[in-house]
């Protein structure tokens, strides 16, 4: 690969994140008060201040990511998802946001529980391992190394990895409502077969 | 990135008094206080900053002659450095009952021409914030960009922005708690007993013996410097080490470093700080409780706060102002819906750190400075409306501020020097 390549290459997957980034921005309401789990560097934060007047608070564990929000001039909290959120009070928020986080947490029940506790609206994404090529992998005998589940199976931060269909059967199983649901693949919105046809799973629930 | 250079304190005179929260006043006092950088023509980027337990006014810089005579917080404070002082008006006070210059227990009242002694009016954290207002009242400065201090520094941030909330955009509260624990009540009183049971203590009046209550100060200052390291941070720098080579099997000769150590910071300390500032400012510590007024409710007590923003900063091995107790200030605020940042830094020096210039510390500090806007803030923003709605809050800083990495990054690594000099609690 040339480098000229190497950087289309790259410029590919920071558009596709970034339309995934629009995609499901358009799930929160204009000027929600969100609570973003696992926040990272504030970049949906930011868009959501930016793009649709929202506010609220990110929550990450990372120095990097903690000094990337400050410069951002998003709100950061800095603490460990695993320790729950004692800091906020029940239906505080309008919305909470789990977004690729729910697979690197020890118990991603118990944080899905206090996601719909803390917020009226969730919206969780997480990579789906039923997409068909992690399938084929899998049919070969191999775990899947694919650009939204780039680690070896030894090395992987990745502790949970479940599929489009299994989240909704956790959901129904803590009394959630999805009242949206869709993959995404390349940037792209997949509404037929999304287990099978996206690599991203994204879900919108309340509590019923 | 360098140092402020040398540094001259000014001083400003008050002959109205101030009324205290005790109902006392202080009748006509001075204050000494330090300024760096220049004050824009809004005067819209002045920075102030809190001092702890022994500091003072002399934030950063150096005296002109005098070796080692760099500011408490150099480190943070000056051209380039995290609050840099090419961008913000930066203003060191000295607090009134302290022993550096402002006027405190070894000054006379004027109303019996006698030093003030034990007799000095008994100042909160809530009163040094009224005091410093009026100087920046003296000093033509209406709202500060920020508010910044460290422990007990931090109270007094926390407080500026309870008692004026108009008056301040920004607090910057490092390593502080929203009141002081049991447990750190009592170290204070241990404290205060080494001093008040000195015989050279003389109810406080030593001034008029001729004494100084060395061995009480020196008792003191050994107990809090323990409490300012962390377990780890000690068992590192001296472990079991010995003075000498074998043993002495004494009782009362040193045989371990830390010993050796402690008694050095006390008899440094004892030759500098006054008696009577030690009592007076660990009351001050003991008093703070901002949610007291508020039926020990944190979140009520700072819905007064809700025009500020807020970086707080914790470090994980501090466990005189643990993270849990910057936790609770956060949740006050994001009870409030109060734009509010916090970093939980993991270092490894116990409370001391807020002092030392741990690299992830002070690049979260300089990013906040550095993103702060300079202009006023307009007039209060609406009332909220209530819990379940929609409500809209105004966005964080949208960019009015300078480019973050404008000036190079801080990375020296973190001091090893163990807190001496340090500003404490």
């Amino acid at each position: 690969m040339t480098v000229l390549q190497m950087m289309g290459a790259e410029m590919e997957v920071a558009v596709s994140e970034r339309r995934d980034l629009e995609l499901i921005a358009r799930l929160v309401p204009p000027g929600a008060r969100v609570l973003d789990l696992g926040c990272g560097t504030g970049e949906m934060l930011a868009y959501l201040r930016d793009t649709r007047g929202c506010s609220g608070y990110g929550i990450e564990i990372d120095d990097a990511n903690v000094h990337a929000c400050v410069q951002r001039g998003v709100n950061v909290v800095q603490l460990n998802l695993e320790e729950g959120l004692a800091l906020f009070d029940d239906r505080s928020f309008d919305v909470v946001l789990q977004l690729e986080t729910l697979q690197h947490l020890r118990n991603t029940e118990r944080m899905l529980r206090e996601t719909a506790r803390v917020g009226r609206i969730g919206i969780v994404s997480f990579p789906n391992f039923a997409h068909w090529p992690n399938r084929l992998s899998v049919m070969r005998g191999r775990m899947p190394v694919t650009k939204v589940l780039p680690y070896e199976w030894y090395d992987t931060p990745n502790i949970r990895v479940g599929t489009y269909a299994d989240f909704e059967v956790l959901a129904r199983k803590n009394g959630l409502a999805v009242t949206d649901s869709f993959g995404i693949q390349q940037g792209r919105e997949v509404r037929t077969w999304p287990n099978l046809r996206a690599s991203v799973a994204v879900f919108r629930f309340e509590r019923r | 990135m360098g140092s402020i250079g040398h540094v001259t304190p000014q001083q400003m005179h008050f002959s109205e008094p101030l009324p205290l929260k005790s109902g006392a006043v202080l009748p006509d006092y001075t204050l000494v206080y330090e300024t760096y950088g220049s004050l824009n023509a809004e005067r819209s980027n002045a920075v102030l900053v809190c001092h702890a337990l022994n500091a003072s006014h002399h934030v950063a810089g150096t005296y002109a002659g005098q070796a080692r005579s760099e500011g408490w917080w150099d480190n943070l404070v000056g051209p380039g450095k995290p609050l840099d002082t090419d961008r913000f008006f930066v203003i060191g006070v000295n607090n009134p009952g302290s022993c550096f210059g402002s006027t405190g227990p070894m000054h006379v009242n004027p109303a019996i021409g006698r030093v003030w002694g034990a007799d000095f009016p008994v100042v909160t954290v809530e009163d040094w914030v009224d005091a410093q207002a009026r100087l920046l009242d003296r000093l033509g400065i209406t709202q500060l960009a920020a508010v910044l201090g460290g422990s007990l520094g931090g109270m007094q941030a926390l407080s500026w922005t309870l008692r004026h909330p108009q008056r301040v955009r920004h607090c910057v509260a490092v390593a502080t708690a929203p009141n002081l624990s049991a447990q750190n009540i009592a170290f204070n009183e241990v404290a205060r007993r080494a001093i008040v049971t000195d015989p050279d203590f003389h109810g406080g009046h030593f001034y008029a013996h001729g004494v100084v209550p060395k061995r009480g100060l020196r008792v003191a200052r050994m107990i809090g410097h323990i409490t300012y390291l962390s377990d780890d941070a000690m068992e590192q720098k001296f472990g079991r080490a010995l003075r000498a080579a074998e043993l002495a099997y004494s009782t009362q000769d040193i045989e371990f470093q830390i010993e050796s150590y402690l008694r050095h910071q006390g008899d440094k300390f004892s030759e500098y700080f006054d008696a009577n500032t030690y009592l007076l400012i660990t009351r001050a510590l003991d008093y703070f409780d901002p949610a007291r007024e508020h039926g020990d409710d944190l979140a009520r007590a700072f819905a007064a706060a809700r025009d500020c923003r807020f970086l707080l900063v914790s470090f994980t091995t501090d466990w005189r102002f643990s993270p849990a107790r910057s936790r609770e200030i956060v949740k006050a605020l994001v009870d409030n819906r109060i734009d509010v940042s916090y970093a939980e830094i993991d270092a490894p020096h116990g409370h001391d750190a807020f002092l030392l210039d741990d690299a992830r510390y002070h690049r979260v500090v300089r990013a906040y400075f550095e993103r702060m806007d300079l202009a006023p803030r307009a007039a209060a923003r609406a009332p909220l409306s209530g819990d379940d709605g929609l409500t809209l809050l105004p966005a964080a800083d949208s960019g009015g501020g300078r480019k973050a990495g404008a000036s190079k990054d801080h990375d020296s690594p973190a001091d090893d020097g163990g807190g001496d000099g340090g500003g404490g609690e």
